[in-house]
């Protein structure tokens, strides 16, 4: 008597990227370490730091949208990063490798857990940042229209380069220093703590190479009390079209880097 | 044709000759041990063999395809159990397994597997909190849930205590009476020669020695040696005819702690990775 009954067709790509994104989840929010920092530290520092920045409406609709785009970016590039060095270093992915699962239906998994985690901790600083400093929520279907795309965006992008710059690092934590690294420099180049206007040219330039500005100028549109706003950016303007080609940009060349620099194991094959 | 046919299997690490020019066959439904010291290769071959590293030269064919460019059809024919993971620490061994099952076309029942690996009790134990033993029954339930054709283990039960090992060699029988082809590797002889069909000693990346466990490396047809207590203290004598041996000396009467012995498989195995 054999088993050999194993050939049937094998599920399909998407159907296992669900199964992968509840499992992924699963995972996440059972450990705490997740909870802490990548839920819930955006909204703490939003809570410190806004009790020193915000002294007025228009500074607190500004500073909430800049720490959504930074918390989102904490989620995705170095959240997601640091998760996939930690499936390597744990045989999730020698494990992975050795079943009939797509690498497309592991990737889909994983841009699931990063949206439903920044999901979780936007939403949690919004309600922060609603009670403690009076900010109101978008009011038009524009404006949660541009929401929506810049958050996919920004999302994926930088999915896309955690994931890309994970292959780099040997350990859960040497990951966490390459990730966060370029997060904190970029986040005081990109006009999250300190507005862009006030860098020199130089700083202006590199901060706006990447994702992050990007992401946050697009947040500023949607939650600035009125478009008189826009003066207050670099450019004077809110650029949408060139946030849409500069993410769309690195969302490209994400996927270009992830498919040339994609480890299974840390072991020389 | 047979589960797995390797010939002058190479492999080298920055110089190291990991593997250097291995050939295997493995019949379909065998029951085959890969047997070595630490440092012999056993785990860059089965590797190999699983698709997970690369090879400098020789022919490889595993269930008829070459891993190097198995996809996942033939992936859904294998089941393998690494030598080492800590993976899905928090999920429940439950979860886990159903997780698993989904990958596959015509999965085992996950209560069933679960069942027959012996962790029914542990269903709902986060695997994170498994002792070393049912961490890897685990390994080995993720490892067959996809109903495979043949099944690779890497030192499975390295770092077992004695019970612990003895179970796991009925899970491992039990799956071999189900028909499943299993390629394992050990540096334990007495598993070699408790669970394998045939076993090939693997000692510096080469073959020394392949048989069944009863003959590996001439035991059978070893000579034997009669040792008795004469006047002159005890007295052996290398024959291969114990026999007759025995019923020359017995004729001048009782002969005094009497044995007869051929090298035991752990003679010839020393010997072999010497
Ligand atoms: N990824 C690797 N990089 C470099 N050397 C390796 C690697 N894997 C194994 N080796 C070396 O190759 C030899 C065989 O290793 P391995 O196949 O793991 O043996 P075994 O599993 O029998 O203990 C050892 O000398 C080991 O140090
Ligand atoms: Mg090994």
């Amino acid at each position: 008597m054999t088993t050999v009954t194993s050939e049937a067709a094998v599920p399909g790509t998407l159907e296992l990227g669900l199964a992968r994104g509840a499992a992924e989840l699963r995972e996440f929010f059972r450990q705490k370490e997740n909870l802490i920092f990548t839920v819930s530290l955006p909204a703490i520092l939003m809570l410190l730091l806004g009790t020193v920045y915000v002294h007025e409406a228009a500074a607190g609709q500004m500073f909430a949208a800049s720490m959504i785009g930074a918390g989102i970016i904490s989620t995705s590039f170095v959240g997601l990063g640091i998760s996939v060095v930690a499936d390597r270093e744990d045989g999730t992915l020698k494990r992975l490798r050795g079943t009939p699962m797509p690498f497309t239906s592991y990737f889909i998994g994983k841009i699931i857990l990063v949206f439903v985690s920044s999901l979780f901790e936007a939403v949690l600083l919004m309600v922060v940042a609603m009670l403690r400093f009076d900010v109101e929520l978008p009011s038009t279907a524009e404006k949660w229209f541009t929401f929506g795309w810049v958050f996919l965006l920004g999302v994926i992008s930088c999915s896309l380069i955690g994931v890309a710059l994970s292959s780099i690092a040997q350990s859960t934590r040497s990951a966490s220093g390459v990730l966060n690294l370029p997060y904190i420099v970029l986040q005081f180049l990109s006009g999250v703590f300190i507005s862009q206007a006030v860098l020199p040219e130089s700083l202006r330039v590199a901060g706006s190479l990447f994702p992050l500005k990007w992401v946050c100028q697009g947040f500023r549109s949607v939650f600035a009390l009125n478009d008189g706003y826009a003066v207050m950016e670099a450019a004077g303007s809110w650029e949408l079209g060139r946030i849409a080609l500069v993410l769309g940009a690195w969302t490209i060349a994400g996927l270009v880097l992830v498919t040339r620099t994609f480890r299974w194991t840390n072991e020389a094959s | 044709m047979n589960a797995i046919r390797v010939r002058g299997l190479r492999k080298a690490y920055k110089g190291h000759q990991a593997v250097a020019g291995v050939d295997l066959d493995v019949a379909r439904g065998e029951v085959f041990a890969v047997l070595g010291p630490n440092g012999a290769g056993k785990t860059t071959t089965v590797e190999i063999l699983e698709g997970h590293r690369g090879r400098d030269s020789g022919e490889v064919n595993v269930l008829g395809v070459d891993p190097a460019e198995g996809n996942r059809a033939w992936r859904s024919r294998l089941g393998i159990v690494l030598q080492s993971a800590t993976d899905a620490a928090t999920l429940t061994v439950r979860e886990a397994v159903r997780h698993y099952a989904r990958y596959y076309g015509n999965p085992r029942d996950p209560e069933e597997v679960i069942e027959l690996v012996g962790l029914a009790e542990k269903a709902k134990s986060r695997a994170g909190t498994l002792s070393g033993g049912q961490r890897r029954r685990l390994d080995v339930a993720l490892g067959i849930i996809g109903r495979p054709e043949l099944v690779f283990l890497d030192e499975p039960t390295t770092g077992f205590d004695p019970e612990a090992r003895r179970q796991f060699w009925g899970l491992i029988r039990l799956l071999a009476a189900e028909g499943t082809t299993i390629l394992l590797t050990t540096h334990y002889l007495d598993e070699a020669e408790a669970l394998a069909d045939r076993v090939a000693v693997l000692a510096g990346g080469r073959i020394v020695a392949e048989g069944t466990p009863q003959t590996l490396g001439g035991r059978a047809h070893a000579d034997a040696t009669v040792r008795w207590m004469s006047d002159r203290g005890y007295t052996e004598i290398k024959t291969s005819e114990p026999t007759k041996v025995i019923a020359e000396l017995s004729r001048h009467g009782e002969l005094a702690e009497l044995t007869v012995t051929r090298p035991s498989l752990e003679d010839v195995y020393l010997e072999l990775i010497a």
